[in-house]
């Protein structure tokens, strides 16, 4: 069967059309009363279809791509967990989404009401005073995260501290947040382990610096054993300690940032919450704070009165505002759901199961991949290459090669603390039937790339499409339709 | 499974933690439910929330969801799957990204889109910071007082920390004082300008020769837009702007309490590679077919780090998707007549109110279908009074000004019944 | 092995400057082509632009990686080499010949802190 390849805009017809409008009865000319020089002159070129071309079309595309749903997600750093399906239901209610966000509150407060209890919730699994759920994503998190630490000095006039401590083996995101949000980066050096090195930190714990990011378990998924002694000494120099949720999974149920000294942290909704990641977006990316930075949150703030109502305020301390209303609202109705699901008792095997699983993994696979930094890991770990590198198979063809076997592939190249660096997080919601699955057919390439390596180079050969010119695509960047179509 | 790890217990998986961080108290939260306790249980919360007919706008608008667009959406391979890093397992998401920039670039008239970001408030920042990194030295961005409201706190919030000098320009009319404008452009520090297009009062603001003005001080300028109205009014691109910015709500994405939406970001390939965010381009693979990836990616954060202009690192690619099919169904036929019956919807209702001689016009301008009013009715008290017969009115703008949104979903008898509850003492 | 050539000077940061009279023209080493890869674009500057040792002035990209230039020296940007905009890749085909600013500069004393082809030679050696 061929494949299908064609472009919406390649299957569009003269005159043809998918919807269906009412009648129109005012018996005005709207439109008319609009000087001429205010309208458009040239007609944008878009798709003339009818729906049934647009289900083809969507559907046919929707069977080349990868899902959780379609199999095991291993993806470092990533938390690709299940994503239960009653949740895409609730959050589909026409009770909540037909919710126009400036509608008086006394007509939304089922919806206030699960944005306070969500943040509250997350508040007591984060063991913070209060959570903003308006952060769209996990770098608007870290972003809102690094605003409240600036005004927190600021609001002191404290006006020299202006540097953030960043871990050198930090995802780029971490300095690019502080960039935007006005802070200069210091990178504090690891420890051949990935563990931050306390000797090189201290010297860098001046009155000019704002705080320190970090993530724990850190970028290798080691816990960061020194992490009291850490925070003792950034809070000594006057710094805050800020938590990037990006490795939360592991914590869930078992041990709380603020409880190891964080002051404020994100966390990712759409990881450690099972809300999907909807091929990049759309995520939630809440901030919490300890309780003497509850002020500096970003307005609008969903408040609780004393009648048991909820209500919208502004706080003039804020910060300001990060978002145009409340966040991504039905992204917070599914991670809601999620903790409503598993409850005060069920949460507590969330870090714990994802823990065993990653173990489960490292162990089995550490005779045949490189394993560097040995000992018990927590929601991931991260091997260098094949053990055996005299075969010339790269991280890129294993992950390239598991594509073929029905895997997604880990995250490769990343950290950079490793040549080859291979990345893998199973979740708590893979079964050991699935992870033995994956065992094995990490085994059977390595077997391949010790046999026949030229077979692994080659991969994926079972995939629709392969080995895409990307160079090209970066030189000569072609995207949109109409360029497409010039150059044809 | 703790066999082959060496372990006695999942306990000792944790032995690396200092004991007293481990947390054994109980979580403020509920008992754990089932499915059909977990659904008994959202029904309930919804019952404390009324659907209302909805006459407000400013940033969120009432428009028609063709039932398609969320069976397609419901599809699990696209809403499961991660950032398209692995193109040969990605092609669906690659290529919807890939017609959903296709389809903003049409809108635009502007060559380069991006994947999408967060909202319309934060790609007008990320614009912002896009225009003070083209010109190197200069570092002041001017913004019109007739952007919406919400938009200018996040503008205003982002460029206060980022170091960014902003400057509003002041609104005469209900439009942007141009005159003043042309002032502020001579301070000689100026980036970039950044105007709405309609305005915070649902004006459609003249912007001849601003465009000129703006880049004869070697600044650009950017249109903060509502993408549903570009099939019907004169585009960034005609008017002559360097950036297109704003939201994507208005693509019949449900309302949502606020989101999700999405923000739209296009440019001339002259800012290209100062664009923030995703970016997906066709390119061939081994056997010569045509796919699809993400490229230009050495611009973005994870490889550029602090020297990045933005440090965004996902797009609302599903609601890309929702935008792309939304548009697929309406052709430029089917959204102008979303732009023209809800702009006679409007006109409808803006004669009718006016007439009773109790509200006028705030200022005598062209509108689409969001418009402004002044009365000297107590504005709150009356929203108060149509929330209890099922309807959300116009937003209080303050200062006796609302502003009244009309979408083609809205029938005569609907604002009929609007106009007698407002109009009977 | 990457190609070193004695006839001009090397920063840390892998650019080199050949100076004939007061002006400088600047590239990128052998050396840091090949550990960028395919050169897909260079962020020219404009002529007339004042550049300081030590500071960036543009930079070059691969599908995966991007690096600031950094100026070996200070001064006027003289010249521009525009064939780059076009076909960027001539700076992996051969990055010596395939300058990429030429610069006017202020204070020629600077040139002494550079690397020689040896020192420089060493350095890539060592990375």
């Amino acid at each position: 069967m061929k494949e299908y390849d064609k472009l919406i805009f390649e299957l569009s017809r003269p005159g043809r059309k998918g919807y269906e409008l009412p009648a129109d009865r005012f018996e005005i000319d709207g439109l008319d009363a609009i000087p001429s020089e205010l309208l458009r002159r040239n007609e944008p070129e878009l798709p003339e279809v009818s729906e049934l071309d647009v289900v083809r079309h969507y559907t046919n595309l929707s069977n080349k791509n990868f899902g959780v749903d379609t199999g095991f997600y291993p993806l470092g750093s990533c938390t690709m967990k299940y994503n239960p399906k009653i949740n895409e239901e609730l959050a589909a209610m026409p009770e909540f989404a037909a919710l126009h966000p400036l509608q008086p509150a006394e007509t939304a407060q089922g919806a206030l009401e699960l944005y306070y209890n969500l943040q509250k919730a997350l508040a007591s699994l984060a063991g913070l005073e209060e959570f903003t759920l308006n952060p769209y994503a996990g770098a608007h998190g870290e972003l809102t995260g690094l605003m409240v630490m600036r005004q927190y000095h600021i609001s002191r006039g404290d006006t020299k501290r202006t540097k953030v401590i960043v871990p050198d083996t930090a995802h780029g995101t971490n300095p690019a947040s502080a960039m935007v949000s006005g802070l200069e980066v210091v990178e504090v050096k690891s420890k051949p382990n990935g563990s931050i090195d306390v000797e090189d930190l201290k010297p860098l714990l001046d009155d000019t610096v704002a705080g320190i990011m970090m993530t724990n378990p850190n970028t290798v998924g080691m816990f960061e054993t020194e992490i009291l002694e850490i925070a003792d000494l950034v809070h000594n120099a006057g710094g805050l300690l800020y938590y990037d949720g990006a490795n939360l999974n592991p914590m869930l149920g078992k041990v709380r940032p603020g409880d190891m000294g964080f002051d404020i942290m994100h966390i990712n909704l759409h990881k450690t919450f099972s809300t999907p990641h909807g091929g990049g977006g759309p995520g939630s990316g809440p901030v919490g704070v300890a309780k003497h930075l509850v002020d500096l949150l970003p307005n609008p703030r969903v408040r609780k009165a004393e009648d048991g109502s909820f209500y919208v305020d502004t706080d003039d301390k804020s910060l300001g505002n990060v978002s145009t209303f409340f966040g991504n609202f039905g992204v917070m109705m599914k991670a809601y759901a999620y903790i409503l699901s598993l409850g005060k008792e069920g949460i507590k095997n969330v870090g714990p199961m994802a823990t065993l699983n990653a173990n489960y993994i490292k162990e089995s696979l550490k005779d045949v991949y490189k394993l560097p930094i040995e000992g018990v890991c927590k929601h991931e770990f991260v091997f260098d290459g094949l053990a055996d590198k005299s075969t010339g198979v790269t991280t890129l063809n294993v992950a390239k090669r598991l594509l073929d076997f029905g895997f997604h592939a880990p995250t490769i190249y990343f950290p950079l603390l490793f040549h080859e660096s291979m990345m893998i997080e199973p979740t708590e919601t893979e079964s050991k039937e699935t992870l033995d699955e994956f065992i094995d057919a990490m085994r059977r390439v390595a077997k391949e790339a010790a046999e026949d390596p030229e077979t692994v180079k080659a991969a994926p050969v079972t995939t629709k499409i392969s080995h895409p010119d990307e160079t090209g695509a970066a030189k000569n960047p072609v995207l949109s339709y109409r360029t497409l179509k010039s150059q044809q | 499974m703790l066999e082959v790890i060496g372990v006695n217990s999942v306990d000792d998986l944790y032995s690396d933690v200092p004991s007293e961080v481990i947390f054994r108290g109980e979580y403020d939260i509920p008992e754990g439910m089932s499915e059909l306790e977990l659904r008994n249980w959202f029904k309930a919360l919804g019952r404390k929330n009324r659907n209302l007919v909805v006459f407000g706008g400013q940033g969120a608008y009432d428009h028609y969801s063709p039932s398609v667009i969320a069976h397609l959406l419901g599809r699990s391979e696209f809403y499961t799957a991660y950032t398209p890093y692995q193109p040969e397992i990605s092609q669906g998401t690659l290529q919807y990204i890939f017609e959903y920039q296709s389809i903003i670039s049409e809108l635009t008239g502007l060559e380069a889109t991006n994947a999408s970001m967060y909202d319309g408030a934060t790609a007008t920042a990320e614009a912002a910071f896009m225009m003070v990194a083209s010109a190197r030295k200069r570092n002041a961005v001017l913004v019109s007082a007739t952007i919406a409201p919400r938009v200018l706190d996040v503008v205003k919030t982002y460029t206060k920390f980022h170091g960014i000098e902003l400057r509003v320009i002041p609104e005469a009319c209900g439009v942007t004082d141009l005159a003043a404008m042309r002032e502020m452009l001579g301070a000689g520090d100026v980036a970039g300008v950044i105007l709405p297009q309609p305005n915070k009062y649902g004006i459609i603001e003249d912007l001849s020769g601003v465009a000129d003005d703006v880049h004869a001080v070697k600044a650009l300028l950017t249109l903060n837009c509502d993408p549903s109205t570009l099939a019907v009014l004169r585009s960034p691109a005609e008017w002559g702007a360097d950036i297109a910015c704003g939201d994507g709500q208005s693509l019949g994405m449900p309302l949502q309490f606020g989101g999700p939406y999405l923000g739209f970001m296009s440019c001339g390939n002259a800012q290209l590679r100062k664009m923030p965010g995703r970016v997906v381009g066709a390119t061939t693979d081994a056997k010569g077919n045509r796919c699809y990836v993400l490229t230009l990616q050495a611009r973005e954060q994870h490889i550029r780090r602090e020297k990045a202009t933005s440090n965004i690192c996902s797009n609302q690619s599903l609601m890309a998707l929702y935008a792309t099919i939304y548009v697929s169904l309406m052709g430029e036929k089917g959204l102008c007549e979303v732009n023209s019956l809800s702009a006679n919807g409007a006109h409808y209702l803006c004669n009718k109110l006016v007439e009773s001689g109790k509200f006028q016009l705030a200022f005598d301008k062209p509108f689409l279908k969001e418009f402004t009013l002044r009365t000297d009715l107590d504005i709150d008290a009356l929203n108060r009074k149509l929330a209890d017969n099922g309807i959300m009115g116009g937003v209080n703008l303050g200062d006796g000004l609302v502003a009244f949104a009309v979408t083609e979903k809205r029938t005569k008898e609907e604002i009929d019944r609007l106009v007698n509850l407002m109009l009977e003492d | 092995m990457a190609i070193v050539k004695d006839d001009r000077k090397y920063a840390e940061s892998h650019e080199w400057a050949k100076v004939d009279g007061d002006v400088a023209t600047i590239g990128i080493s052998d050396f840091a082509q090949h550990a960028l890869g395919d050169v897909v674009y260079v962020d020219l500057p404009e002529v007339g632009d004042e550049v300081e040792a030590g500071e960036d002035f543009g930079a070059v990209e691969s599908v995966k990686a991007a690096s600031d230039l950094i100026s070996p020296v200070s001064g006027e940007i003289v010249e521009v080499n525009e064939a780059l905009e076009d076909a960027p890749e001539m700076v992996n085909a051969d990055p010596y010949n395939n300058w990429i600013i030429k610069v006017k500069m202020s204070d020629p004393g600077e040139l002494d802190s550079l690397l020689d082809a040896a020192a420089y030679d060493q350095l890539t050696k060592e990375d």
